[in-house]
């Protein structure tokens, strides 16, 4: 099971800012360990963020973002006390889903 | 002609040297930009959000958390314990530092043998994940804006900060280094990483109130026992020992410097 994320989502204005941390090693598949065999590709895919049933953001990623990334984004809408689902799927099939509250 | 062409290489010697100047100015800056932008997103609280869990939880073969662990200020008192340590713990009759002070509760009050402790101090990846880096990460989070106040006057603390002291100005190993040697001049870089000046008050509170970190180019948080050791190996010396009484000295020492300043830690580094 993955590591939580870390989310913190504010109002700021009329829009909301969402600050969220995923733990992920993020493995590129173009490097070597120390025996000289390549380390495989691990890295998240898709990452789809819901507010209210709708989808607010949805990403294709690729091994060219960092490990344990940073995604810093705002969209309309949203009022205090309103939850914020995050959910990322990884090229293993891994997922790991959470939850944060607007402040 | 012969004139001119003097004339041209000191004006090109100039020119050099200028831009020489201007590139290193403008790569500090950049530098700076670069951690401006990350100290958002500090990957380092998923480090304390995990040792946060494992502080809390019951631990070891005794089943015992860190509630019973003492850090100096009481058991299980973690608000503002970072900023006083290394201090003499008589239960241990001995000057400890975080690593080893969390090493020396899961060792007697959880039922770890101390190998199995210490296995990993330093993590390297999901696979080898650290739980004295995790744990540190969140202890030290909650020392964050507590003004640095290790005690010097305490008998012990204060041999272990002569002793720190001693051992910074300490010429040696195959390179007749000592700490001082990178430590001691103000502008002094390896490669294109700033060097503090430990020697003034002000490098050396800046340095040591933002460990640990994430160290993004290794994507792990990395503990002030960690800085130690690979200081060690970059000046080829023997290798410094996990939480011996020599770590203890020099940190003490260097926390010792600091007191006075805000904490401001787990920080973010390149």
């Amino acid at each position: 099971m993955p590591d939580p994320m870390k989310i913190r989502a504010n109002l700021l204005g009329d829009s909301t800012e969402v600050k969220v941390l995923m733990s992920h090693e993020m493995e590129t598949g173009q490097r070597k360990d120390a025996q000289g065999k390549t380390i495989p590709a691990w890295f998240i895919q898709t990452v789809k963020v819901t507010h209210a049933d709708k989808v607010v953001l949805a990403a294709q990623w690729g091994p060219a973002v960092s490990k344990n990334p940073f995604l810093s984004f705002k969209f309309e809408g949203g009022a205090k006390g309103d939850k914020v689902r995050i959910t990322w799927i990884d090229n293993h099939g891994d997922t790991r889903t959470d939850e944060a509250t607007i402040a | 002609m012969m004139l001119r062409t003097f004339a041209t290489g000191i004006a090109a010697t100039a020119l050099a040297a200028f831009i020489g100047s201007a590139l290193a100015e403008s790569t500090t800056d950049e530098i700076a930009k670069y951690r401006e932008a990350l100290q958002d997103g500090n990957p380092a609280e998923l480090w304390e959000a995990r040792g946060e869990e494992m502080w809390t939880k019951p631990r070891g073969p005794k089943q015992v958390s860190f509630a019973a662990c003492d850090l100096g200020l009481g058991a299980g008192v973690v608000k503002g314990a970072y900023a006083a340590l290394p201090r003499y713990f008589p239960d241990a009759a001995r000057v400890m530092d975080l690593e080893t002070r969390l090493v020396w509760c899961m060792v007697h009050q959880q039922g770890y043998t101390e190998a199995d402790a210490t296995k990993t101090t330093f993590g390297n990846g999901s696979a080898h994940r650290s739980d004295l880096e995790a744990l540190a990460a969140y202890v030290t989070s909650q020392s964050r804006g507590v003004r640095m106040n290790v005690a010097l006057d305490e008998p012990h603390v204060h041999d272990m900060y002569r002793l720190g002291e001693k051992m910074f100005y300490y010429r040696g190993g195959t390179h007749d280094f000592a700490c001082a040697t990178c430590h001691g001049d103000d502008g002094k870089r390896i490669r294109l990483q700033d060097l503090p000046n430990l020697t003034k008050l002000e490098g050396a509170q800046k340095a040591y109130t933002t460990w640990p970190a994430y160290r993004v180019s290794q994507g792990e948080v990395r503990t002030f026992q960690w800085r130690l050791n690979d200081c060690f190996r970059q000046q080829r010396f023997p290798e410094l020992e996990f939480g011996s009484d020599a770590s203890i000295a020099l940190t003490a020492y260097l926390a010792g410097r600091a007191n006075g300043a805000e904490y401001n830690g787990p920080a973010i580094k390149r």
